[in-house]
């Protein structure tokens, strides 16, 4: 029987720290709490004349100390635990991006290179690692726990996870939000390597094209250069005459929306102009963009995405 | 004792010789009637959701899983907890305990709306069965919790009938509510002011407040569900403009108050037993009636840290987290109160007191590892694994369960107008208290391991955990079994119980056991505090 | 007659007892009603917040006309069952049936606009929530949950209704038995409590459905 659970990444060694304070802070208070309950129950067991005095009049003082003992404590505890959370939960920047799709029951990854996996993830240890994640169907939970991290994977919307491993072996992924039927087998496991092997990896499996330049042949095929441009770069080199913003370095920009927000242009809010457009309207354009909602699906929009982003790194604005 | 309600006990005329035939009691409007009624219902709640308990251990003993079909055991799981929850613990003490010493502490004749309780066991029990039929055939495999969007558009089985029954059954839950708080502004006893109220009384009372204002947030919630279900389309569905994690909010918003509707007439009963039993007031009465209002209020506010992991913002998670810290402030206070009440106590160790030690005991083990799950790094790692599981085990089964058997030990011969066997109780209450260690502790270790809940079949290493945990269920099926045998069988053949057989304080004792219908023949008067016990000579009582 | 003299249940001392335990408990479940509501309200905000523009293109479709009639109706029904209850603490049980009569007949007339008229035209013009839905193109989504909540609310709001009109036609029943007046008529004020609740959910009601958003 192992008692014991790899610690595999930095945070996960920091988790254990606030687990073990933990457990020690509730065996101080068992055993003061049980060693109290048995010493009384000896000591003043009905049959025992021992002396018991007179009772005590006023008890506010006692209740005024351990209310404040327990506030102090549990102060503690919940600043120590929501500092480790952001932590848990503030992702780098320029982390390397691998894309997940939850569907039942299953787990499916792909690599910005276009390489595909199911119910596994191979990853470099060392390097700071972020999930975009996201479900094609019910709620789904991305569990690692050698980690120490989860997060539900809902519909409709991305939402992200990060690590960096230490050291290199093979986990269990878990899904831990029930999914239906078959949700104990939508597990999987997390190959870490050194960055040696993870490019070989990389290389060995057969790619094909790259995210992005999948991506690519989507935005044309989906119409979207036609008011967009043939390279995102925006409507006045098209054709067209719908006058659309252009894309090329949006990326990670902030944007004016129409009802005065300004939101930073991260992997949730492109999903959103293109499935939902009238939600948020950009400033200063007709809202004429429509919904692909139903028509691209989640594994389409990953690499148009991957491709809107490709757009930001060639020629930043 | 009045000299009318003695003559009455002379002759032997009690609420249970008050007519013989099956309509005498179907159509009861007696509080105490009606909570033998409900005694009984809720028993078979109880085992029909412990046999679902037992398969689920079953399955678990080896990695594969003993059961063949997954969607079985996801059945068996949501089965239990439902019946366990909405079936079974959220009415247990209120509606049988309650219902029968509410009034009698009270020093009234019966509860403020009697129909409107008789009509509550009604709905109660059209609940269960449309609920029991609905999971005996085809059955839910959604979890006890629905979300959505896997309840209302992927699961198969019957989950519109599922929540149609615990709809009705949380309105048999809003009338007892509103019939205790009624009951207890407008029917107390002359000379029982706020303050000189037994704690079983101001613990029902902030339980009620919880069943009347959180259930109809459930019975709506339900209500938008199942319109979804029905009509694919609805608020919760992602795909249509909808917000899958509003249901969540929304389910939380009462199922978080509702724990503590599980647990607070728990502290109620330890509140009696432990005076009782020490022969001494409870200590700090006034800081543990406010710790149960307060834990009542903000019940409400803490509902998101179930969701930590569910893709609310950060910013709510740490307000959240706080909060939970908040609310388990009146708990540590009121255990720190029970253990100032035995100091200096003559402390007696009938089966009663036994379970009540036993419901510290426990209920702390869960508290603290509350309080693991509230602290949000940890709950990171440790959400949806068996330390939860293991978690509300330790509240609800070890902490309130052992409530219940305690106040069911103390009242009995109140109830009867029998003893139960005496040596039975207390084996009843070690053998408990020893098999549920054994099937509940290895699983916080699981969950610090990984293992996910609702897991039909698991990895290898986590098998001698599992049968461990399977093994003590079987020591605890015995615990729970016992007490059922003995109980029954005192019911015949136990010895007669006076009035006041604990020697207790509280207008129950004073007047026959079992009671006469009308309870009082003459309304009683109180004169003084609460619990005051008077010292004994140390040898007196030896 | 004395107050003492009055009849009541065994569990209270005197007859004002049970009259203000009765008014006590009435209040007690509105308030649970509240929170009822109160969730489909929220909800509605919640959804309407992240769909505005279908929710205010659903708004469009509702009969604004009906509606007005509707809050006028419930409001001065309402107003008759209140006097009815100032009649019968003077004592007037014949007012009193008056009253509760037209009250009755307005609650009537309420159901019937609204689900006899409202609700038929709204299925004839397709706006039940489903495939065959009227409104298309980008609204669609925002407007079929408006209609989800519209559905669920008035359907909802009419079958308290209909418990009022049941318990109201209990009030003129006992009351043509000539068993309240002016010592005794608590039912009468308890089921006056929940009439008047009916009506304040329709006032919450009115501008969620036919107001909000429907722009000039
Ligand atoms: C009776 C029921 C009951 C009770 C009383 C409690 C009590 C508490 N619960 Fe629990 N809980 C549940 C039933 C209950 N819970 C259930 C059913 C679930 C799971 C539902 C599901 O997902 O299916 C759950 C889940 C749950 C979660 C979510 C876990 C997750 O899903 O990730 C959290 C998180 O904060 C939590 C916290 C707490 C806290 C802080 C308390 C506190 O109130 C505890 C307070 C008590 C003490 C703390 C002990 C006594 C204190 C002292 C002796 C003081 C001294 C201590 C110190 C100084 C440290 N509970
Ligand atoms: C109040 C509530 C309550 C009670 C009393 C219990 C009691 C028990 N529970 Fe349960 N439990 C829940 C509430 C409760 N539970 C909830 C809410 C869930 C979550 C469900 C979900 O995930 O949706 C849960 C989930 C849950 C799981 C997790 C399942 C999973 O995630 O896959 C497990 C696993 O061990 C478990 C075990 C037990 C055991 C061993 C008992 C024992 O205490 C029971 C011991 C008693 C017996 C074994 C009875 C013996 C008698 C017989 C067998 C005779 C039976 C037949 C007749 C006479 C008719 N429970
Ligand atoms: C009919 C013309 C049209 C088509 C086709 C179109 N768009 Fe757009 N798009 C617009 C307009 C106009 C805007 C600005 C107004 C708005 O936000 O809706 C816009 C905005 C955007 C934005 C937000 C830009 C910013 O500056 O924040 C993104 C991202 C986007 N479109 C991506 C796409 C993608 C991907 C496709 C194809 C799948 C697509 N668009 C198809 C017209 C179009
Ligand atoms: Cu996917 Cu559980
Ligand atoms: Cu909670």
């Amino acid at each position: 029987m192992n008692l014991w659970l790899t610690a595999a990444t930095h945070n996960a060694t920091q988790v254990d720290y606030l687990i073990f304070a933990l457990v020690l802070i509730s065996c101080a208070v068992l055993a003061l709490v049980f060693g109290l309950m048995l010493l009384y129950m000896f000591k003043y067991r009905a049959g025992s004349d021992i002396d018991r005095g007179t009772l005590p009049r006023k008890t506010w003082r006692l209740e005024a100390a351990w209310t404040a003992a327990t506030l102090v404590a549990f102060f503690g505890l919940f600043v120590w635990g929501a500092k480790l959370y952001l932590l848990l939960f503030q992702p780098p920047a320029d982390a390397l991006q691998i894309h997940v799709i939850g569907k039942q029951f299953m787990w499916k990854a792909e690599h910005d290179g276009g390489q595909r996996e199911i119910n596994a993830i191979h990853l470099p240890v060392g390097l700071d690692v972020q999930l975009v994640m996201t479900s094609e169907d019910v709620i789904h939970d991305f569990s690692v726990p050698a980690f120490r991290i989860k997060h539900d994977v809902l519909p409709g919307r991305y939402e992200a996870l990060w690590f960096r491993v230490d050291i290199p072996g093979t986990y269990h992924l878990f899904c831990t939000q029930f999914c239906g039927v078959d949700h104990a087998n939508m597990v999987g496991e997390i190959v870490a390597m050194p960055k040696a092997d993870y490019q070989k990896w990389l290389a060995r499996s057969d790619a094909g094209e790259t995210l992005a330049a999948a991506g690519k042949t989507l935005f044309m095929r989906y119409g979207c250069s036609g008011c967009h441009g043939g390279d995102g770069a925006g409507a006045n080199q098209s054709q067209s005459t719908v006058r659309a913003p252009s894309l090329a370095g949006l990326y990670g920009s902030p944007v004016t929306l129409a009802d005065g927000r300004v939101v930073k242009a991260d992997d949730r809010y492109l999903r959103d102009c293109i499935l939902t457009p009238a939600r948020q309207r950009v400033a200063s354009y007709l809202p004429v963009m429509p919904s692909f909602a139903g028509e691209i699906s989640e594994e389409e929009l990953l690499k148009i995405i991957a491709y809107l982003k490709s757009l930001s790194q060639q020629e930043p604005s | 004792m009045s000299a009318a309600a003695g003559a009455a006990a002379l002759s032997g005329e009690s609420y249970l010789t008050d007519g013989f035939s099956l309509r005498s009691w179907l159509l009861t409007t007696d509080h105490k009637r009606i909570a033998i009624l409900y005694l009984a219902s809720i028993t078979v709640f109880f085992f029909i959701g412990a046999a679902g308990a037992a398969l689920v251990r079953y399955n678990l003993i080896v990695p594969e899983g003993l059961i063949k079909s997954a969607e079985t055991y996801n059945r068996l799981f949501t089965m239990h907890g439902v019946v366990m929850v909405w079936f079974f613990l959220v009415p247990a003490v209120p509606v049988t305990l309650g219902n029968f010493i509410v009034p009698l502490m009270l020093g009234a004749r019966d509860l403020a709306f009697p129909k409107l309780n008789l009509v509550s066991w009604y709905l109660f029990m059209l609940g269960g069965a449309i609920v029991l039929y609905s999971l005996f055939t085809g059955g839910v495999d959604t979890g006890w919790t629905f979300y959505t969007p896997l309840t209302t558009q992927y699961s198969k089985g019957h989950v519109v009938a599922t929540v149609i029954g615990i709809f009705i059954a949380g309105f048999s839950s809003i009338a007892t509510g509103l019939n205790f708080i009624v009951s207890i502004h407008r029917l107390r006893a002359p000379g029982m002011t706020w303050f000189r109220m037994p704690v079983f009384l101001w613990s029902l009372y902030a339980t009620s407040v919880i069943l009347v204002l959180a259930t109809p947030v459930l019975a709506m919630t339900l209500v938008l569900l199942a319109f979804e279900r029905i009509f694919h389309i609805g608020v919760f569905d992602p795909t249509l403009g909808g917000d899958p994690l509003l249901f969540q909010h929304l389910f939380w918003f009462y199922s978080h108050p509702a724990v503590y509707i599980m647990i607070l007439p728990g502290f109620g009963i330890v509140s009696e037993i432990v005076p009782a039993f020490s022969r001494k007031p409870l200590f700090g009465y006034t800081f543990v009636v406010w710790a149960s209002i307060g834990i009542a209020v903000i019940s409400f506010l803490v509902w998101g840290h179930h969701m930590f992991v569910a893709g609310t913002s950060l910013f709510s998670a740490l307000v959240f987290s706080i909060l939970s810290y908040m609310v388990a402030v009146p708990s540590a206070i009121k255990v720190f109160n029970w253990i100032g009440t035995l100091h200096k106590g003559f402390i007696r160790f009938d089966a009663p007191m036994l379970y009540a030690l036993g419901f510290i005991g426990l209920f702390t083990m869960g508290g603290l590892t509350g309080l693991f799950v509230a602290a949000l790094a940890a709950d990171v790692h440790l959400t949806q694994t068996y330390f939860v599981v293991a978690h509300f085990h330790y509240v609800m089964v070890g902490g309130m369960v052992s409530a219940f058997f305690a106040g069911l030990h103390y009242w009995w011969p109140k109830i009867t107008g029998r003893h139960y066997p005496e040596m039975w109780g207390r084996a009843g209450a070690l053998i408990i208290f020893i098999g549920f260690h054994l099937t509940f502790f290895p699983q916080f270790i699981l969950g610090y391991l990984g293992m996910p809940r609702r897991y039909h079949s698991y990895a290898p290493e986590f098998q001698v955990l599992n049968v461990l945990s399977s093994a003590g269920t079987t020591i605890l099926a015995a615990g729970y079994l016992l007490p059922l045998g003995y109980l029954t069988w005192s019911l015949l053949r136990g010895e007669r119980a006076a009035p006041n057989p604990w020697d207790a304080t509280g207008l129950e004792w004073q007047t026959p056991s079992p009671p006469p219908t009308e309870n009082f023949v003459a309304t009683p008067v109180v004169t003084e505090e609460p619990y005051a016990y008077p010292r004994p000579k140390p040898q007196a009582t030896s | 007659m004395s107050d003492a003299a009055l009849p009541h249940a065994f569990q209270y001392e005197s007859a004002r007892h049970q009259a203000r335990t009765a008014i006590a408990g009435m209040w007690l479940f509105l308030a649970s009603e509240v929170l009822f509501f109160g969730v489909l309200f929220l909800s509605w905000i919640v959804c309407r917040h992240w769909n505005q523009a279908g929710f205010d293109a659903g708004a469009r479709q509702t009969a604004l006309a009906i509606g007005t009639l509707n809050t006028v109706i419930l409001i001065t029904s309402s107003a008759f069952y209140t006097a009815g209850v100032a009649f019968i603490e003077a004592s007037n049980t014949r007012r009193l049936i008056q009253c509760c009569a037209l009250a009755w007949v307005l609650g009537l007339a309420f159901l019937i606009l609204k689900f006899g008229i409202e609700w038929h035209e709204d299925l004839a013009r397709h706006l039940f929530p489903g495939p065959r839905f009227a409104i298309t193109g980008e609204l669609r989504t925002g407007a079929q949950l408006f209609f989800v909540f519209y559905f669920v609310a008035t359907a909802l709001h009419g079958l308290h209704l209909l418990a009022g009109l049941g318990l109201v036609g209990w009030i003129i029943r006992r009351a043509g038995r000539g068993e309240f007046s002016a010592q005794y008529s608590t039912p009468v004020a308890v089921v006056g409590l929940y009439w008047s609740f009916v009506d304040m959910v329709w006032i919450v009601l009115f501008p969620l459905i036919y107001l909000i958003g429907r722009g000039p």
